[in-house]
């Protein structure tokens, strides 16, 4: 069992929990990832981990509510307890000085790439943050990002807050204004990973996205996560999640996520009838 | 009864082992074979001949005293049988169920040499039933402490013999596992209706009341390597991590939507209860009404086909190279799936998976083959029939050609040996690895066996690692 510390909302839908787990605390490093099960029957989910501190002991995750286990995680709050958390898996992000360094989180993504673009930083790069979302109030960690990146450009699709457009244009913005660019790390929907690879190829920018497949396991046993990579077959959970945004074959990647769509929506279905009749009932005064 | 002639002994004749129906069972989880009643069991022990050099017991990887424990389950005393079959087997209720005892003490038994040998495994589960259903488990006697830790990283069979047998021998040990779950292939593998993963949770209770830590959750070269283990004041270390990394064809179209691994296909309905959803969240494959087809012809591509059968699948074919007779499965398991309607497509290859515009499989592409002379194993290689391709519609397809080793203990732990399939290289008497303190068996080390054999490499390393600690 691990306790929920901390919880809070940094957007709409999206919650940031601090939970009590020392080991993966001290443990884990920039682009790895835990696996946990909320509770008995309980599905296995990846999430990243978004930060750590090693003195209290806790891990730091970010989590947007899309289907019935992340939608019923983002009901838990401090007090509470998961039931499984295993970690850090899956290999840390490489890090090195490059030069100048981009990150670029899309949605959630943000959440993702925001422990890379720290250790970035930390390596002497010259950072940079591009951070989108559909509008406003759906960019998040602008603030935690701008203690450490140099430079910081929210982005947002109805023009609501910061640059109206998508990341890709801002990034292709930065590019034709001159900045040379060493390093990109884009992680976020498979549509804006693809767009960002396309974006930065004809310039041979190295390119680094973070995989999101199906996991079950996390370490290597059923090879359900598996991708294409350089015409390769990889097990995204121990041979990434990070890989070379160029060599990906994001189509496959796109097309396997939808295995469970029909499975996905009927365990939602139900979940938010029992979820509306308890609300009813007044049962849950948690939220 | 007892007194019984040689010639009558022989003349009574293998008792049969009460089943669940074809039909019925083809339709759910729940256990097949039903297990002997006392009578079939005094009735079957009377058969044993008594034999002066009881052969049967070479053929026992851990060398049960079968021929004693039959006397007594004769004479009545089940429970006295079950703690002679325990001084040499700890999970005589998984063993009785799972082990290739056509190949191993039922193969050496003189009876069979005329007719059917003595059903040596059922009358093992019969007995360690018994036990557990009377509540006959008996704490056995744990020495003083010796104050030393062993760190044992997989709780499959191999992890927890060792583990049983080191608290016994007084020493403090803490099994570490991956998953949320306990048991190895015991629990994500074998499926319920071969082996019901309330038996596997008992012995691990009984480990539990013995003193035995289990830490769930821990993937060892991950959470701790196994340095940081022996820094943290573990004496010596035993990996068990079996063989845990799914081979595939290397074909075209593997990646396409509705091609599992056997390893993840019988983790979702196993571990994760995928048969259950969406009372459980994690989902399989819908193959209610669809067509299925499994390749390979050992066990696990028989638990595949027949849960595939059991969650509906209107067809469920396996689909082998080589002929039955070469199938690596257990007559027993072959058998059953036959009874239950699973279609066997022998001399068989795969060339590639077919897939609609939406990418999800819709067959696969075969080619006959025929056998040809016997390669380096002695089975007769099968030879590909020239223009014998055909396709086979399918909706889902499983692989289950085996597992190699999941490379996560090599990665992390430079200074073992290992071979280059990546099993890990240890002598065979005491099952010590290159590295000082740190043992090796089971699976990882023999790559894909059989559970008494991973049992028995546990209950060898026990003996070397408290040899170990008492010399160190
Ligand atoms: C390495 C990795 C790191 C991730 N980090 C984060 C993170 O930090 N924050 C965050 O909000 N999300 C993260 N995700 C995505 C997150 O795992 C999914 O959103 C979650 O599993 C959805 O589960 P659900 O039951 O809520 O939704 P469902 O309705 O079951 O699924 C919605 C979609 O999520 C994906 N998904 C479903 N089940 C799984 C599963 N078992 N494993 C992986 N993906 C699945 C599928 O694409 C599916 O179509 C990460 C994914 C991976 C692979
Ligand atoms: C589907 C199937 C059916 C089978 N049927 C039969 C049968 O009928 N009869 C028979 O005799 N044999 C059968 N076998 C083979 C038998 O199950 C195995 O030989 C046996 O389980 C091996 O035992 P083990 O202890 O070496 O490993 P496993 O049972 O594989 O257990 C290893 C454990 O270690 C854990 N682990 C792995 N890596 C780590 C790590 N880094 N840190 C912590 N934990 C880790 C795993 O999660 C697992 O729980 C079958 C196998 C399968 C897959
Ligand atoms: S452990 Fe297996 S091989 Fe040995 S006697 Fe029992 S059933 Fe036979
Ligand atoms: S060989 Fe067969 S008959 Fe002889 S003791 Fe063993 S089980 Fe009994
Ligand atoms: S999640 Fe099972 S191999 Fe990656």
């Amino acid at each position: 069992m691990y306790k929920i510390i901390n919880a809070d909302f940094l957007a709409d839908n999206i919650k940031r929990f601090v939970i009590e787990a020392p080991k993966i605390a001290a443990k884990r490093k920039a682009g790895q990832f835990v696996i946990i099960r909320l509770k008995d029957g309980g599905e296995r989910i990846p999430l990243t981990i978004a930060d750590s501190d090693i003195t209290n002991g806790t891990i730091t995750i970010i989590v947007q509510g899309i289907g019935k286990t992340t939608k019923e995680l983002n009901t838990f709050v401090a007090g509470d307890f998961i039931l499984d958390v295993v970690g850090p898996l899956g290999k840390a992000s490489h890090i090195e000085n490059f030069g100048t360094a981009v990150s670029i989180g899309g949605g959630v993504g943000t959440a993702i790439a925001y422990p890379t673009a720290v250790a970035l930083k930390n390596a002497g790069n010259h950072t940079i943050a591009i951070i989108g979302g559909r509008t406003k109030d759906l960019v998040i960690l602008e603030d935690e990002l701008r203690q450490v990146c140099n430079e910081v450009y929210p982005t947002t699709d109805d023009g609501s807050y910061g640059f109206h457009g998508f990341v890709t244009q801002k990034l292709k913005e930065l590019i034709d204004n001159g900045t040379k660019i060493d390093f990109v790390l884009a992680i976020g929907p498979i549509p804006m990973m693809k767009a960002v690879a396309e974006t930065t190829r004809p310039y041979g920018i190295k390119t680094v996205v973070s995989l999101n497949p199906v996991m079950v396991d996390g370490t290597g046993m059923c090879g359900g996560c598996r991708a294409i990579v350089d015409n390769k077959t990889v097990f995204v959970c121990v041979d990434g999640p990070e890989f070379d945004a160029h060599l990906v074959d994001f189509q496959t990647l796109e097309r396997r996520n939808k295995t469970y769509r029909e499975h996905e929506t009927e365990s939602l279905h139900n979940y938010l009838c029992h979820f509306d009749k308890a609300f009813d009932e007044g049962l849950l005064s948690k939220i | 009864m007892a007194d019984l002639s040689k010639k009558e002994r022989m003349k009574i004749p293998r008792q049969p082992m009460p089943e669940q129906d074809g039909f019925e069972r083809s339709k759910n989880f729940k256990e097949v074979n039903l297990g002997f009643t006392e009578e079939l069991a005094k009735m079957e022990a009377l058969r044993c001949l008594q034999c002066p050099k009881p052969v049967c017991i070479e053929g026992c990887p851990v060398e049960v005293k079968i021929k004693d424990f039959i006397t007594l389950v004769a004479a009545g005393d089940y429970l006295g049988a079950a703690s002679k079959i325990k001084e040499d087997n700890m999970l005589p209720a998984i063993c009785g169920r799972v082990c290739p005892q056509e190949e191993q003490c039922e193969a050496q038994c003189v009876v069979g040499i005329k007719g059917e040998s003595i059903a040596i495994g059922r009358l093992e589960r019969f007995v360690a039933d018994f036990e557990r259903e009377h509540g006959g488990l008996r704490n056995p006697e744990i020495k003083t402490k010796t104050g030393k830790k062993v760190a044992i990283i997989g709780s499959g069979p191999s992890g927890l013999s060792c583990a049983g047998d080191l608290i016994q021998m007084g020493h403090d040990v803490t099994v570490f596992e991956a998953l949320h779950e306990l048991g190895g292939v015991l629990i994500y593998g074998i499926p319920e209706f071969r082996l019901p993963k309330d038996i596997v949770k008992t012995e691990i209770e009984s480990l539990k009341q013995l003193g035995v830590d289990f830490q769930t959750n821990a993937v060892i070269g991950f959470t701790d390597t196994i340095d940081e283990l022996m820094q943290n004041g573990y004496d010596a270390v035993f990996i068990a991590v079996g063989a845990g990394l799914p081979y595939f064809l290397n074909i075209e179209g593997e990646n396409l939507n509705g091609v599992y691994s056997s390893n993840e296909f019988l983790t979702r309905v196993n571990l994760m209860k995928a048969y259950k959803f969406p009372d459980y969240d994690t989902p399989v494959f819908n193959v209610k009404d669809k067509n299925v087809a499994v390749f390979g012809g050992g066990n696990t591509a028989m638990d595949a086909v027949r849960t595939s059968k059991r969650l509906g699948a209107k067809n469920a074919y396996i689909v082998y190279r080589r002929s039955d007779i070469e199938m690596p499965a257990r007559k027993e398991e072959i058998h059953h799936a036959k009874e239950e309607g699973i279609e066997f497509i022998l001399l068989s290859n795969p060339l590639k998976f077919i897939g609609d515009a939406q990418g999800w499989l819709t067959g696969v592409e075969l080619l006959k083959m025929e056998l040809g002379e016997p390669d380096s194993s002695g089975r007769r290689k099968p030879v590909p029939v020239e223009n014998s391709n055909y396709i086979l519609d399918i909706d889902m397809a499983v692989i289950a050609i085996g597992n190699g080793s999941n490379p996560i203990i090599q990665q992390t732990t430079p200074e073992l040996q290992f071979n280059k399939w990546g099993n890990i290289l240890v002598n065979d008497e005491t099952m010590a690895t290159s590295k000082k303190g740190v043992f090796a068996g089971g699976d990882i080390v023999t790559g894909g066996a059989t559970v008494i054999l991973a049992m028995g490499a546990g209950r060898k390393a026990a003996k070397a690692i408290n040899d170990y600690l008492i010399q160190n």
